[in-house]
């Protein structure tokens, strides 16, 4: 039977010196999920990370990686998990698809190297080596790399930093078709796009610790409130509307028939909205919702901006 | 892609499978490397037709060939297993490669040994081309093969604890500089070219302590002189390699 979480870490604890990285940290991996671990630069994701992967042990709390202690058992983890480091990781000297022919050698069943060439347009690296291909080239390298053993679970350590806008679609476009195909993926990023795009769950990691962890959705529900507003008759009987509306909702007539609902807003009530509209003769116009980011949660969880 | 391409199906390759596939990466990025070829190949055979050709150096009774080739073949081991290794090592421990295949399936005593063996087939090539130039040279060489064999794969293993020790500990940029001028430095002051009792007395039984010297030393008592076994020179490179391997055992760092 299958394991729910592929990751499960609990009160995990790195300090490097008198600089503690990773501060009481608890986290939970669903199997089968994408799952971003989403915070500023200096956070303690990398860290994390990588005790995740075996290249250090926490000095407090526990680490479970498929089941596994990532140190103590790491010759039965290393050929079921794929690692994409933040950079390097490959001979200067080496062309892209000698490299990712060689990963692909160290596994019992890899992927066809040349159909991976194709999907992540590394074909155009020829006879290249490695030091002299663009970084767009040598982060698409290292994601075929971390993908090419057909690993249960991936490791990408911020996967489009510095990757221009088509090719950060073709990796997310690769993750989603890792996850389709049962591929529990663990990636960090400090883009609110990224994690909202590709997350099934988000972890918000501030100065060590998970400060709050759901899905895009949920975060954005449960954070900061949401506003919905449209344009009707002036003086509709707010009162009479609010009743209508699930607790916990605030409407007001904030301009001469522009009206303001904050609150849960989601298709529901989106739907009560429209319906009342309906039962007092009123054609609501300019409808707009607006929905809360990931970029407000996380501003509110800390106080700060994510990307300074 | 179609559905499924990446359907989980993990497992290592076999072990002796792994350790062939990156036994050849690593011979094929040293053979590659243009600065490692001038170190292993280039360097080695010009001192070798020069010295020999042009009396520089009073290389004492006999052909001159005689004396260098033993020399000139333990600076090829040096420069193989001591200054390459070392030089490529510390910037492949700087650029994440150790770091990246730590985290493979390979395990790390499987990279250290394929790492050897790419440097016991870049001797082998090594000996072999400078071997041929010395016969055209006019070399005549004596003495017990496995007694060389012996001394060769000693020395290897002596330079190697050496060079991974340096390239371990210290910052990439400090490997290459004191690799290159350690092997500039033994080239002159190991008996390779220049022989030892050239040196002073107090000074020459210092440098004949020194791996370099141990092996062009026994080298060339072998081949030159017809001796056995240099017993006192196996002897300095087995502590040296027993020193150098433990060592960098102990103080490798992976990252």
């Amino acid at each position: 039977m299958k394991s729910e979480s592929v990751v499960q870490l609990r009160g995990l604890v790195k300090r490097y010196g008198p600089k503690t990285a990773v501060d009481g940290l608890d986290l939970c991996v669903r199997t089968g999920a994408v799952t971003a671990v989403l915070g500023p630069n200096g956070a303690g994701k990398t860290t994390t990370i990588e005790i995740c992967e075996g290249y250090r042990r926490p000095d407090a709390g526990t680490v479970r990686v498929l089941g596994l202690d990532p140190v103590a058992d790491a010759a039965e983890l290393r050929p079921r998990i794929g690692v994409m480091l933040q950079s390097g990781g490959v001979y200067s000297g080496a062309r892209a698809d000698e490299m990712l022919r060689h990963m692909a050698k160290l596994h019992a069943h890899p992927l066809d190297v040349d159909t991976l060439i194709e999907r992540l347009g590394l074909g155009s690296c020829g006879r290249t080596s490695y030091r002299r291909l663009s970084g767009g080239q040598q982060q698409r390298l290292a994601l075929a790399m971390a993908v090419v053993g057909r690993p249960e679970l991936v490791f990408l350590d911020e996967p489009t930093a510095g990757l221009d806008p088509q090719a950060r679609r073709s990796t997310w476009e690769l993750v989603r078709e890792l996850r389709t195909d049962g591929v529990s993926v663990v990636l960090t990023t400090h883009f609110m796009d990224e994690a909202e795009e590709l997350a099934d769950d988000v972890a918000v990691i501030d100065a060590g610790k998970v400060i709050a962890q759901g899905s895009p959705e949920t975060l954005c529900r449960g954070g900061a409130e949401n506003t919905l507003r449209f344009t009707g008759l002036p003086g509709l009987d707010v009162g009479s509307l609010l009743k209508a509306l699930p607790d916990g909702s605030a409407a007001a007539e904030i301009l001469p028939g522009t009206y303001r609902i904050t609150g849960d807003v989601g298709p529901e009530l989106l739907a009560t909205v429209t319906s009342w509209c309906a039962q007092h003769g009123v054609m609501p116009s300019g409808i707009s919702v607006e929905r809360h980011t990931l970029e407000d949660v996380f501003l509110e969880l800390t106080g700060k901006e994510l990307r300074a | 892609m179609s559905a499924g391409t990446y359907t989980p199906r993990p497992g290592a390759a076999p072990l002796g499978r792994m350790i062939a596939a990156q036994t050849s990466l690593e011979t094929r990025m040293l053979l590659r490397n243009g600065e490692q070829l001038l170190l292993t190949v280039i360097i080695p055979t010009l001192l070798l037709v020069l010295f020999s050709a042009v009396d520089i150096v009073d290389t004492g009774a006999g052909e001159s060939v005689d004396f260098l080739a033993p020399g000139i073949l333990a600076l090829a081991v040096m420069s193989t297993a001591f200054t390459g290794q070392a030089i490529a090592t510390g910037f492949e421990r700087r650029y994440g490669v150790l770091k990246r295949l730590a985290a493979s399936p390979l395990p790390r005593w499987a990279l250290m040994t394929s790492k050897t063996l790419a440097v016991l087939v870049t001797e082998v090539l090594q000996v072999a081309l400078l071997t041929v130039i010395a016969f055209a040279l006019g070399w005549s060489p004596q003495g017990n093969p496995l007694a060389v064999l012996l001394l060769l794969v000693l020395g290897t293993a002596a330079f190697s604890g050496l060079g991974l020790l340096m390239a371990g500990t210290l910052k990439a940029e400090a490997t290459l500089a004191a690799a290159n001028l350690v092997f500039l430095l033994l080239l002159v002051g190991g008996g390779v070219i220049v022989p030892l009792d050239k040196f002073p007395d107090a000074v020459q039984s210092v440098l004949g302590l020194l791996p370099i010297a141990a092996l062009s030393d026994g080298l060339r008592d072998v081949l030159q002189h017809g001796a056995a076994m240099p017993w006192g020179d196996l002897g300095i490179l087995a502590v040296w390699a027993v020193l150098g391997l433990g060592a960098a055992a102990r103080f490798f760092r992976w990252e």
